[in-house]
Order: C-alpha cells, then sequence, then structure tokens
C-alpha cells in the first residue's frame, strides 16, 4: 500500500520548508513559457506576412500548423527526442509548434478585419505599404492579437508540465516527483502543488492578458454606463485544416 | 536520427512489438478501450444538462466559467490530481484514475458547444415550432438539437481528439497504454518502442480529427465548413 492513501493530501510544513523549491520551479516554468510564447510570436507574425502577401500559402500554412497543434505532446516529445536528445531543445520546437496555429490564425484574422474604408483612407492619405501595415493595420488587430497570445501563453503554461518528461524543471518535475516517489509522505502535496501552481500562474496570465488589452487599446474602452450584458461563450471550435481568411 | 529509425524497424520486426501485454495491438487496444469509454461518459452527461440549459436560455456564466477552467487546469496535472484521490478511495492506479481525468477533460467542449449552439437556435424558428403545437420535448429533440448538430459535432471532435491525445499519458499512473513505452522509452533510451509508439499516437489522433471530420460531412450536408 502506497503512502498516498494515507496521511494529509497537503503537508503544509513540507511546502514551508522547501520554498527555494518552489521558486526555482517557478522561474523554471516562467522561463520556458516566455522562450515559447516569443519564437512562437516572431514566427507566427512571419507567417502571417507571408500570407498577407501571398494568399494562395494560407492555407498550406494553416493546414501545416494545425496538423502540428494535433499530435499529442508526449507523441510529439516522443518523435523529437531520438533526434534532438533530451533537454530544452527539443520541449521548445514542441511547445512553439503548439502555439503557431492559435497565433496565426488571430494574426491573420485580426488584420483581415481592418475595415476596408480604412485602409483606403489610409491609403488616401499616402501611407505606403509597410508603413500602413505598422501604423494602420497592426495597431487596429491588436485586440485580435493579444487574444491570441492570451491562448497561446495559458495553453503552453499547461504543456510546459508535461516537458519535465524530457528532463525540464517547472511545475511538471513536482508533479513527476510525485508521481515517481508514490511510497513518500509528501507525494500527494507535489502532486497537488504543481498542478494547483501551474493553473494559478495560468490564471494570473489570462488576467494580465485582459488587463494589456485594456491599456493597449484605449479606443475599445466601454462608457462606463454601459447596460450589463451577458457574456457570449466563445464555441470551442475545431481548427479546420483549410481554413478560409475570414474565420477566426 | 538514422539509428533511431533502424531502431524502430529493428523493434517492429520483433516478435516483442506484436505479442505480449507490451505488444503494440494490445496497448492500442487498451488505449483505445479507455478513449472509448471516456467519451460515451463525457457525452451522456454533458449533453442532456447542456441542452437543457440552453433550451431554458440559463447558464451562460457556467458554459464561460467550463471553457475558460478547462483550458487553464493543465490535462497532465489533471490525471496526475485524481491519483492521489482514487488510491486514497481504493480504486488503485491505471484504468480508473485515467478514465475519471478523461471524462473531466473531454466535458467542456461537448458541453460548451451544445449550450451554445441550443441556445443560439433562433427565436423565430423556436417560436414557430412552439406555435405548431410543440412541447418543450419535442422542441428539443426535433428543432434545437438538430439545429445545433454542427456545434455538437464540433465539441465532440475536438474532445475526442484531446481524449484520444491524452488517453497516452494515463502511462504515468500506471495504466498500461500507448504511453507506456513512451515514458520507459524517454527514460532509458530505448528508441525503438519510444518512435514507434509515438508515431502511433500521432497518426490515431490525427485519424480520429480526420474521422470527425467525415462524420461532420455526412451529418451535416449543408454545411461543409466547420462552424468556428
Amino acid at each position: 500500500m502506497t503512502l498516498l492513501a494515507s496521511g494529509p493530501l497537503i503537508d503544509w510544513e513540507w511546502i514551508g520548508e522547501h520554498l527555494d523549491v518552489i521558486r526555482a520551479a517557478t522561474v523554471e516554468h516562467l522561463q520556458l513559457t516566455a522562450i515559447a510564447v516569443g519564437i512562437g510570436f516572431a514566427l507566427s507574425m512571419a507567417l502571417a506576412l507571408l500570407a498577407l502577401q501571398w494568399r494562395w500559402s494560407y492555407p498550406l500554412l494553416a493546414g501545416f500548423c494545425s496538423v502540428l497543434y494535433s499530435i499529442p505532446s508526449l507523441a510529439l516529445f516522443g518523435i523529437l527526442v531520438p533526434i534532438t536528445g533530451l533537454g530544452t531543445v527539443p520541449a521548445v520546437i514542441a511547445l512553439v509548434g503548439y502555439t503557431l496555429l492559435i497565433l496565426l490564425r488571430n494574426i491573420v484574422a485580426g488584420i483581415e478585419g481592418v475595415p476596408a474604408p480604412v485602409r483606403e483612407a489610409a491609403d488616401g492619405m499616402g501611407f505606403e505599404h509597410w508603413r500602413r501595415l505598422a501604423r494602420v493595420d497592426l495597431p487596429l488587430a491588436l485586440p485580435a492579437i493579444i487574444a491570441g497570445l492570451r491562448i497561446a501563453t495559458v495553453t503552453t503554461i499547461g504543456l510546459v508540465t508535461i516537458t519535465a518528461y524530457v528532463g525540464l524543471g517547472g511545475y511538471g518535475d513536482l508533479i513527476r516527483e510525485g508521481l515517481r516517489r508514490q511510497s513518500a509522505p509528501q507525494a500527494s502535496t507535489l502532486v497537488i502543488l504543481g498542478t494547483g501552481l501551474s493553473v494559478v500562474m495560468a490564471v494570473v496570465f489570462d488576467l494580465l492578458f485582459v488587463g494589456v488589452e485594456h491599456l493597449a487599446t484605449p479606443w475599445a474602452r466601454r462608457p462606463r454606463l454601459a447596460p450589463i450584458e451577458p457574456m457570449e461563450p466563445v464555441p470551442v471550435a475545431a481548427i479546420p485544416a483549410g481554413g478560409s481568411l475570414s474565420d477566426g | 536520427m538514422g539509428d533511431a529509425w533502424s531502431d524502430m524497424w529493428t523493434y517492429l520486426g520483433s516478435d516483442a512489438a506484436w505479442t505480449g501485454r507490451n505488444g503494440l495491438p494490445l496497448l492500442l487496444w487498451a488505449q483505445l478501450k479507455l478513449a472509448f469509454a471516456a467519451m460515451a461518459i463525457a457525452t451522456v452527461l454533458a449533453i442532456p444538462v447542456a441542452a437543457f440549459l440552453g433550451h431554458v436560455r440559463r447558464g451562460t456564466l457556467l458554459a464561460v466559467s467550463i471553457v475558460n477552467i478547462g483550458r487553464a487546469v493543465p490535462t497532465y496535472g489533471v490525471v496526475a490530481l485524481v491519483l492521489p484521490f482514487s488510491l486514497r478511495w481504493g480504486f488503485g492506479l491505471g484504468f480508473w484514475p485515467t478514465l475519471v481525468a478523461l471524462v473531466l477533460l473531454a466535458i467542456p467542449p461537448i458541453f460548451t458547444n451544445t449550450y451554445t449552439g441550443v441556445r443560439g437556435v433562433p427565436a423565430d424558428a423556436v417560436e414557430a415550432a412552439s406555435g405548431m403545437g410543440m412541447r418543450a420535448r419535442e422542441l428539443l429533440r426535433k428543432v434545437e438539437v438538430p439545429a445545433a448538430l454542427p456545434l455538437i459535432l464540433t465539441g465532440l471532435r475536438v474532445s475526442a481528439v484531446q481524449v484520444m491525445a491524452t488517453a497516452t499519458l494515463g502511462a504515468v499512473v500506471g495504466y498500461r497504454c500507448l504511453g507506456t513505452p513512451i515514458v520507459i522509452g524517454m527514460q532509458r533510451q530505448n528508441k525503438g518502442p519510444l518512435l514507434a509508439a509515438s508515431i502511433l499516437v500521432a497518426a490515431l489522433a490525427l485519424g480520429t480529427d480526420g474521422l470527425f471530420a467525415l462524420v461532420q460531412r455526412l451529418l451535416v450536408p449543408w454545411r461543409r465548413q466547420p462552424a468556428s
């Protein structure tokens, strides 16, 4: 019989004595998330510009990203590890891969969603291509882009827990230790702590992005006395392999 | 990489890959069994409740919260978290904790899409149907659920792909499935079984997605693009 089945579910004393372990795991988790989302964002931005320049390439790019997105993380690690060995490289490649579809779709949909009259006005004012992109299209696409970053970041925080299996730290390491040492008295503490902290981090970043969006798009702020509207859930849509430019 | 491929072919050529309780056929069967059970339970639990709430037009906050929570909780965390409770209540390692985790993971997309779909049925259609004398039950069965079908199928598709993928993680809580050669292969650098099982799992997830795309095409021929 394992001790997971007895003793306290959470050993607060152990937590108090191991704050340094928890701090280290938090830093590792944050680092890996930041690296993955950062590289993913740069890459998706490049892909989005490519897709907007040559329209025919979008279904191909989106199709490739959605295949990547559908591969289970453990399997993707399993395919990468024989090539790269264990460590940061397979983890970052896989995590970046999962952000691409979300970010690409949102960036393209955001830029596509800029109203035609706005674009024409910018053209009429003599903005040439890149300048219009930087000064008009991208700022107007900002809410959609930030929404994409928000989903990508929250998803990545969850996926980083699995990178413990390619030998990296982070909260996944706490969970993995808990599962591996089932007879240790702190086993359930480790599992609950790892999962709980990962959820807390995801929620914190979710709220952080809501705040960033609020600050970055002052023109979208509602007047204070607006009527309270019911929140409509966004359906969890399957991402079609050859999604059209307008959906998002 | 070259030696990983040749390791895989050597492994696939050996008896170990095809027979016994660590052979790929039995591991694949275990994975499918678990995924089917989880999807069946989640569907039976989520669709009636969500359809009813959509019909009475209550529970939007619940639907929104379920999606947000579902996104924030890591799937690996759910699988791991169920374990201490499973051991405490005597369900042990393996099948049961993994099943519970997968059901929890499968519910959010099915629930939210059913709710959103039923709630979004145009008021005219609902009024016309009740004007024809349909009662709540009939209205749900003949009008609201069929009209919400594209979204419900999309929800089932998202859940099924996720469940098939996450069933792999059952290996970390002692369920012998296709994740077992992956987890052990990574620890011991046993590349043959690792690569073979990984490719099989990837194909399984993509295949599930494709299968549901086909089902959507057949059942909802009037709408060739999945709703998004």
